[in-house]
């Protein structure tokens, strides 16, 4: 349905009433890396880094809009962490990017 | 905690405004009017939380609107609505 009259939206995710394509229903099994983000956010905001879960929303919805719409589920969750826990001074850029470049050389190996 | 200001079966009109904050109003229910269905107690404001812990809390409703006043060229039955969950501070008495 293409017949809002509205087009000012907050963010990539404010789409209701857009035309959109078919809905993909297919499922897939979490993946490691998945349980681990999802573990990261539980225990961050166990320890009191991160409030609430409106927090990672408003992180995922300060996505780039290519972003939003092309990363995956966890994905965003990750990038939207990342960028807290760096704006709260939890994780240092140059820790983040060798903790990257670490797990990059350690897929290539494989 | 005080009481309700809008009682079950008042018409209200959501605000439309966009804090650039998370908000949980989406645009597409922005300046729509419907009848308070329900009265869904105190809660954490999503917009206080950023940075903050979402208080003070505010009363939540739960906000029926027919889905013909959401979609000018709704083709569903006539009386499909929507149930939508909306902060105190988002709603404005309708007539």
């Amino acid at each position: 349905m293409s017949d809002t009259d509205k087009n000012l939206s907050w963010g990539p995710h404010d789409i209701g009433g857009q035309t959109a394509g078919p809905v993909d229903r297919a499922e897939h099994d979490t993946a490691y890396w998945e349980w681990q983000i999802d573990a990261m956010l539980r225990l961050t905001m166990q320890k009191g880094l991160l409030g609430d879960f409106a927090e990672l929303r408003d992180g995922i919805e300060r996505l780039d809009p290519d972003d939003y719409e092309n990363l995956s589920y966890y994905e965003r969750w990750s990038k939207s962490l990342a960028a807290a826990l760096l704006a709260k001074g939890v994780v240092t850029q140059q820790a983040l990017q060798d903790r990257v470049a670490m797990i990059r050389q350690r897929q290539a190996e494989q | 905690m005080t009481t309700p200001r809008y009682a079950v079966g008042q018409r209200v009109r959501i605000t439309d405004r966009t804090p650039p904050v998370h908000h949980r109003v989406p645009t597409y229910a922005k300046g729509k009017t419907g009848i308070i269905e329900r009265v869904c107690g105190m809660h954490g404001q999503p917009e206080r939380f950023v940075p903050g812990d979402g208080k003070p809390f505010r009363r939540l409703y739960r906000v029926r609107i027919p889905q013909s006043e959401l979609w000018h060229a709704y083709e569903g039955a006539p009386g499909d609505k929507l149930d939508i969950e909306i902060f105190e501070h988002w709603l404005e008495p309708a007539k």
